[in-house]
């Protein structure tokens, strides 16, 4: 690359003595300030409703760090991870399955998105749960010999492993969908490129189409992580004792019903604040190579905007500002 | 005679009901390097694709190094190939595309060993190895770890060349390669490419650069509408040519 001289020559009809910066009247938003104070009022009046309230802040302190509650919340938190891997994993078969040229595979698996999509989680959670009164038994055997494995359906079917087919298989569906819409965005250059160099259809997959869908698959996907673990509080109806089924028990007992909504309240959202980040650290990660610098960090964020403060680029100067992490792409070496 | 690296016999190719190649008749000696021009929508993209079996032909017979391209022929009857096959013989035929198609995920050196690694099975570190040279041998030394989003599109391509000679191809296939390409960039891509044809290297150039096919190619075929209405010496076929539609269409590019 040539070195740009600080001096390029000035062409003709054209000037580099700077005129004097813009001074002009900034316009003024009166309304701006007018809607900022109802809304403060009406923030206001709320918090004053609360406040007078006979809401005993004492009882929120006293269980937010109880036993029960801690161990529930760890409940919630597992069977959050647990449902979301079966989901992804089911989810990912089930869109590879939709995309296959083969269409038994593309029919069960649109069959299958169109009745977990369909119907209520709620309802499948319940379903899952009652098994036992159709299906008393599950038995694996190896058909026409008598060699079978036998087991009772109420035993086998815990709470937890209903609450995880219950969510897991509802989150499939909807997992299905978003690997799909990522597979469908990766350009088909890519795949016939992959192919031209002799890689099979399932190495494709793996190598080169999966890493780039990521990028449209992890934002969702994170979502959908943040949602499951509101969700896992429909597995009260299985009796698993997670967060919300244990605020219940315990407000049961001491009918401080909003108190311990409120406990359970404050756990949730202090969850679903560290997955969203996480969620953004793991979207940076995936952006590689689609974006020519990565997004900044929020601290490298913080870092640049004081550097910056003082170190405005001169008028006229080529140079990129500092702590840009974009690179200029440098010029092909070698003359004609 | 030595076989004959690419043989063509009234190679036919439709996509529903829009016939695309309507008899292509050619023969690509070891060693040589063919040029197809014509205008776009002359099936020359199309053919070329058909010779590595990205597409499949629907007539005529196509053969690369002796052998029929994607199927095999059995009891006077034509079998297709398994998976495994049409891979193995894709291997051994290099391909560059106008829009480069680098894994943008991949740094320049990770796009140059993933094929040699995962489909040959070489080890990493002889792979790593002659992934460098190559990026070394196309001016790209530099820049191992770039990812291609921060390469020129003339620099891109040259990766997209070194990744294509990493799997030690016999037979290298260009589409449009510099179309896509600023005009100050056009030169690099180029000049690797005519390196590789002095090495020796069997190539088929779709290109509308009419200065290549006359210094490198060996020789050159004019396509329109799906046929060859015109193919011989580069020098010839440009200089003198011999069919109106192949005038016309040299004016208006020359």
């Amino acid at each position: 690359m040539t070195e740009l001289s600080a001096d390029p020559p000035v062409p003709p009809g054209s000037t580099r003595v700077r005129p004097e910066a813009i001074r002009a009247v900034p316009l003024r938003h009166p309304w701006r300030w007018v809607s900022a104070v109802v809304v403060l009022i009406v923030l206001g009046a709320v918090v004053d409703t609360f406040a007078t309230s006979s809401l005993h802040w004492s009882v929120v302190g006293q269980y937010l760090f109880d036993a029960r509650i801690l161990q529930a919340a760890v409940v919630t938190l597992y069977l959050t991870a647990i449902a979301m891997v079966v989901g992804v994993g089911l989810g990912i078969l089930l869109a590879v399955m939709r995309l296959s040229p083969n269409r038994v595979m593309a029919w069960v698996s649109w069959l299958y998105i169109w009745f977990f999509r369909g119907t209520p989680v709620l309802v499948q959670l319940f379903f899952w749960w009652n098994i036992n009164t159709i299906l008393p038994y599950l038995s694996i055997g190896i058909p026409f010999t008598h060699v079978m494995v036998q087991a009772s359906t109420n035993t086998l079917i815990t709470p937890l492993l209903a609450a995880i087919l219950g969510l897991g298989l509802n989150e499939a569906a909807y997992m299905a969908e978003i690997v799909r819409a990522g597979i469908i965005s990766v350009d088909q250059g890519q795949t016939e490129a992959a192919h031209a160099l002799g890689m099979r259809r399932s190495l494709v997959m793996r190598r080169i189409v999966l890493p780039q869908a990521m990028r449209v698959i992890v934002p969702p996907t994170g979502n959908e992580t943040i949602s499951m673990l509101k969700t896992t509080s429909l597995a009260y109806i299985v009796t698993l004792h997670e967060l919300f089924t244990v605020q219940q028990d315990i407000s049961n007992f001491n009918y401080k019903i909003i108190e311990l909504v409120i406990v359970a309240s404050i756990w949730y959202l202090a969850m679903s604040s560290v997955l969203t980040v996480f969620q953004y650290y793991i979207e940076r990660h995936f952006a590689r190579g689609s974006v020519r610098g990565l997004p900044p960090t929020p601290m490298q964020r913080l870092r640049r905007m004081l550097f910056q403060f003082h170190a405005a680029p001169p008028f006229g100067s080529a140079a990129e500002p500092d702590g840009e992490p974009w690179l200029p792409p440098a010029m092909p070496h070698s003359g004609m | 005679m030595a076989t004959p690296m690419v043989r063509a016999e009234a190679v036919h190719k439709n996509f529903g009901r829009n016939e695309v190649l309507r008899g292509i008749d050619i023969e690509v000696a070891p060693r040589e390097v063919m040029c197809i021009i014509g205008p776009s929508g002359s099936g020359k993209s199309t053919f070329l694709r058909c010779i590595n079996h990205l597409e499949k032909i629907d007539a005529g017979r196509l053969w690369v190094d002796g052998e029929l391209v994607g199927y095999q022929e059995r009891g006077g009857r034509l079998h297709e190939l398994p998976d495994r096959e049409v891979c193995r013989k894709r291997s051994e035929i290099g391909m560059v595309f106008q829009s480069f198609n680098l894994f943008p995920h991949m740094t320049a050196l990770e796009n140059v060993i993933e094929a040699p690694v995962r489909v040959k099975r070489e080890s990493a570190a002889v792979a790593t190895e002659r992934g460098r040279a190559l990026l070394d041998r196309v001016g790209l030394g530099d820049r191992l770890d770039a990812h291609p989003r921060q390469l020129s599109g003339g620099q891109q391509q040259r990766v997209a060349i070194a990744r294509a000679l990493a799997m030690q191809p016999k037979l290298m296939l260009f589409d449009e390669p510099t179309s896509a390409l600023d005009p100050e960039l056009v030169g690099d891509v180029l000049n690797v490419m005519r390196d590789l044809a002095h090495e020796g290297m069997t190539m088929i150039v779709v290109t509308h650069e009419m200065g290549f096919a006359r210094e490198v190619g060996d020789s050159l075929v004019f396509m329109d509408s799906g046929m060859i209405v015109e193919a011989g010496n580069p020098r010839d076929v440009i200089g003198n040519p011999q069919q109106e539609r192949t005038k016309e269409f040299l004016s208006k590019v020359l």
